[in-house]
């Protein structure tokens, strides 16, 4: 059957449409697989499950008592704990207002040896909804355990 | 006043709602005028009602009524009055009372200037407002009262979120609400005109500048919003990408495709269609948007859980307002489609990919922003999308739009012609190339930079060039009505505001630093010296305050205030110093005393030389000004007196008859 002029115009401009949003698509999920970032606790790291992930986020609270600040520098060192994990971090900046003991923070960053080195740290009042998010992601990688209640107190707002 | 009465009059503002929304609707049906005729008085009784909600809520945080539960939760004795005011709207019932009550300022203003419009449409349109009130009102009464009793009264109450505090946030919120909310007049117009069967053009014509109001509205919201988190956060970024900005951007950039396809149907009759489907787009990711931010639903899926009710009723009203609107859209399109064909070099073409890119970026945000969602639902574990995902994918889309945008306005409708492209690719193109030379100089050759520059001159020359042929061609008071002024501002805005993203992106330099007093930093040129920190108080906070001298070469510069504030209940809050200028920012935040017994002595401190970073949104601001413009055009109007004569002309028959 020979194609009349409009539907041969109607022809292309669908395969130019499929053609873009082929393009689109492809290009949407290869940006969202290059940018997921997975949220994890101490306790999932040393089990191994972050050696998949360049970077990752690490969330967990503050140890009380680990904050160690260079003398001379913007480096700072602390731990962040979980119910049954820890994780030494090191991050060279300015930390968040509400930075302190005992408060639940999300790192992003990557592993080095046995340390992680985070490029962004995130504490509670910056986003308010990550000590919720962060409650679920340590319930969740013990979901036998009780989480502290001192964790659990500390994420409410 | 009790607070009770607030409650009823909600009630029976929602009994109106009900009213406004259903009987008419019924009238145009049924051809009643009478049933017709109750939209307007209803719509104006609900207002009533719900403005005294509201002013009841107003009235109880002035006067510190700590037993209702909402006030002692956001306020609290030493909070100045204003922000007590601001407090109204700064939780997630209060404001949906803001949300609802801007609804009622728009279904007012609708009622009072449908007036001319055809009764049975105009009925239909003010039901539909109707019933969008009832979903809210419903909401509100039965799962976020806000006038809910506290027991035994607390003698004094919590705080408003420290990060609200803020003049910049007083506004914020009413303004992007009444951007949110206009949406629904185009929305209403769309599904009175699916329920009737036919579009107008003569409506679209009337519909055009209610959603370019609302856009206007909207930008404005989000300029301000960006402006508040770069003075504000102490970070000194503009835009994070964040879900609640997110959930801002994707009804504007629907509601930008929304106005160019309601411009080619206005004057076209072409892409009806499309336009309905866009008014129905903008406004459920208005409602989605005002869900996302204070509802938690997004960042944290079981936030439902805390209130199960809540997130039931918002996925029930959204499946309502959403399906029921596609589904209507599914099966009465086919009627109202129609319109003038149009050749592949039209302006038309160019407006409908203009079109495709704002909806495809429109839907790659609404991707990354729901993706965590979708995430946890699959079991994927906990999953955030990065910032480089919308800052990787976004450019790419709008590079078409900033190269196409030129040409829009030199092309006719219908067909178009190659000569005039020819010359405008050559005149803006040489111009923009000889700029982005001359630019590679100044900016030690940063790619971006000079995009940016590049870009400015590009999409300038393109306006100006227009306005000159228009200048030429067109007799004096006739060359630039408003709707024509308004669209060259904006699309002049556009210029401005790439230039300022692209130079600020690759030119600011930032520098977090460890700072003694008396100790200087050079950056950019400037010299930065501290001069320690001293502890101030204010109404509700005292601070550490810095103090920062800024000197180029022998001149001063700027003294600046950076201060870190606690407020009563402990909250910590850097308030950042920022010396504006229209070249450049020079921003100071205070970051943490190095020995915290020590706070006279050394401090981390951020500072940013941000050049061109007003630019951003000075460029928001000519888009919003634009739309403004364009609203206010009297074509809109004397068309509308024309056809009411007409109208009344029937009018008069019918009632002779």
């Amino acid at each position: 059957m020979p194609m009349n002029p409009t539907r041969k115009r109607r022809l292309i401009i669908v395969a130019l449409v499929v053609a873009a949003a082929a393009v689109a698509v492809g290009l949407g999920v290869y940006a969202l697989q290059q940018n997921m970032n997975y949220l994890l606790t101490p306790s999932q790291v040393q089990s191994g499950q972050a050696s998949s992930y360049k970077t990752f986020r690490l969330g967990g609270m503050v140890k009380a008592g680990s904050i160690q600040r260079s003398k001379d520098s913007l480096q700072v060192t602390f731990t962040v704990v979980d119910a049954s994990g820890t994780m030494p971090v090191e991050y060279t900046g300015i930390l968040p207002d509400l930075f302190r003991d005992d408060q639940s923070v999300i790192a992003t960053g990557h592993m080095d040896n046995a340390r992680f080195i985070a490029t962004e740290v995130l504490a509670k009042h910056d986003e308010t909804y990550m000590p919720k998010e962060l409650k679920d992601a340590m319930a969740k990688a013990h979901a036998n355990k009780k989480v502290e209640a001192g964790a659990a107190q500390g994420d409410m707002p | 006043m009790t607070p009770e009465l607030g409650q009823l009059a909600l009630i029976l503002a929602l009994l109106l709602a009900l009213a406004q929304g259903i009987l008419p609707l019924i009238g145009a049906w049924r051809g009643n005028r009478a049933l017709m005729a109750v939209a307007r008085p209803a719509a104006a009784g609900q207002a009533v009602f719900v403005a005294l909600a509201f002013g009841i809520l107003v009235w109880a945080f002035v006067h510190f009524d700590f037993s209702v539960r909402y006030v002692a939760e956001n306020s609290n004795l030493a909070l100045p009055w204003y922000y007590r005011i601001a407090a109204v709207w700064g939780a997630h019932e209060g404001s949906l009372l803001l949300w609802i009550f801007i609804l009622n300022v728009w279904t007012v203003a609708l009622a009072t200037f449908s007036q001319k419009l055809p009764e049975v449409f105009a009925a239909r349109v003010l039901a539909v407002m109707g019933l969008i009130a009832v979903g809210f009102l419903a909401f509100i009464i039965f799962t976020s009262d806000p006038f809910g009793r506290l027991l035994p009264m607390p003698g004094d109450g919590g705080d408003l979120n420290p990060v609200l505090q803020d003049p910049g946030m007083t506004f914020h919120p009413p303004v992007l609400y009444t951007g949110y909310v206009g949406f629904s007049v185009a929305f209403a117009f769309s599904i009175a005109a699916l329920l009737g069967g036919e579009l107008e053009q003569a409506w679209v014509r009337w519909a055009r500048p209610w959603t370019n109001v609302a856009w206007a509205f909207l930008t404005c919201g989000i300029v301000a919003g960006s402006w508040w988190a770069y003075a504000e956060l102490g970070w000194g970024g503009w835009w994070f990408w964040d879900p609640v900005e997110n959930a801002s951007f994707m009804p504007w950039l629907v509601g930008l495709a929304l106005i160019h396809a309601q411009a080619v149907t206005e004057k076209r009759g072409s892409l009806r269609a499309w336009t309905i489907l866009l008014s129905i787009f903008a406004f459920s990711l208005s409602l989605l948007g005002t869900f996302l931010v204070r509802s938690g639903v997004l960042t944290s899926v079981h936030a439902f859980a805390s209130d199960p009710r809540r997130g039931v009723f918002i996925l029930a009203f959204l499946t309502i307002v959403v399906g029921g609107s596609l589904l209507l859209y599914a099966l009465r399109a086919p009627k109202v489609a129609g319109g003038k064909a149009f050749k592949l070099l039209s302006r038309e073409t160019v407006l409908l990919i203009g079109n495709l890119m704002f909806a495809v970026a429109a839907a790659m945000v609404l991707l990354g922003t729901l993706f965590p969602l979708v995430g946890d639902a699959l079991n994927m574990g906990r999953i955030s999308v990065g910032p480089p995902y919308f800052g990787f994918l976004f450019p790419l889309l709008m590079l078409p739009v900033v190269l196409l945008l030129p040409f829009g306005p030199f092309l006719r409708w219908g067909k178009g012609d190659t000569t005039v492209l020819k010359q405008v690719l050559m005149r803006a193109g040489i111009a923009a190339a000889a700029c982005a030379i001359v630019a590679a100089f100044f900016v030690d050759g940063q790619p971006k930079a000079i995009a940016g520059v590049a870009s400015l001159v590009w999409l300038g020359v393109g306006v100006g060039l227009y306005a000159l042929k228009r200048w030429r061609e067109m007799p004096a008071g006739r060359r630039y009505p408003a709707e024509m002024a308004g669209m060259l501002l904006a699309h002049l805005g556009v210029g401005v505001f790439v230039a300022g993203v692209l130079i600020t992106e690759s030119l600011s330099v930032t520098s977090d630093v460890r700072m003694a007093p008396g100790q200087t930093q050079h950056i950019a040129g400037y010299e930065f010296r501290f001069d320690g920190v001293h502890q101030t108080t204010g109404p509700n906070w005292r601070a550490d305050q810095g103090v920062v001298t800024v000197t180029r070469g022998s001149n001063l510069v700027a003294v600046m205030h950076p201060q870190k504030r606690t407020y009563l209940r402990g909250q910590v809050q850097t308030e950042s110093a920022v010396d504006a200028g229209l070249f450049r920012d020079l921003y100071v935040a205070l970051g943490e005393p190095m020995d915290t017994a020590n706070i006279e002595g050394a401090w981390s401190l951020r500072l940013y030389y941000k050049p061109f970073v007003r630019w951003i949104w000075g460029g928001g601001l000519l888009m919003m000004l634009g739309g403004f413009i364009c609203a206010a055009d009297k074509r809109f109007r004397i068309k509308r007196i024309v056809e009411s004569e007409a109208v009344e002309g029937l009018l008069v028959q019918e009632t002779r008859a």
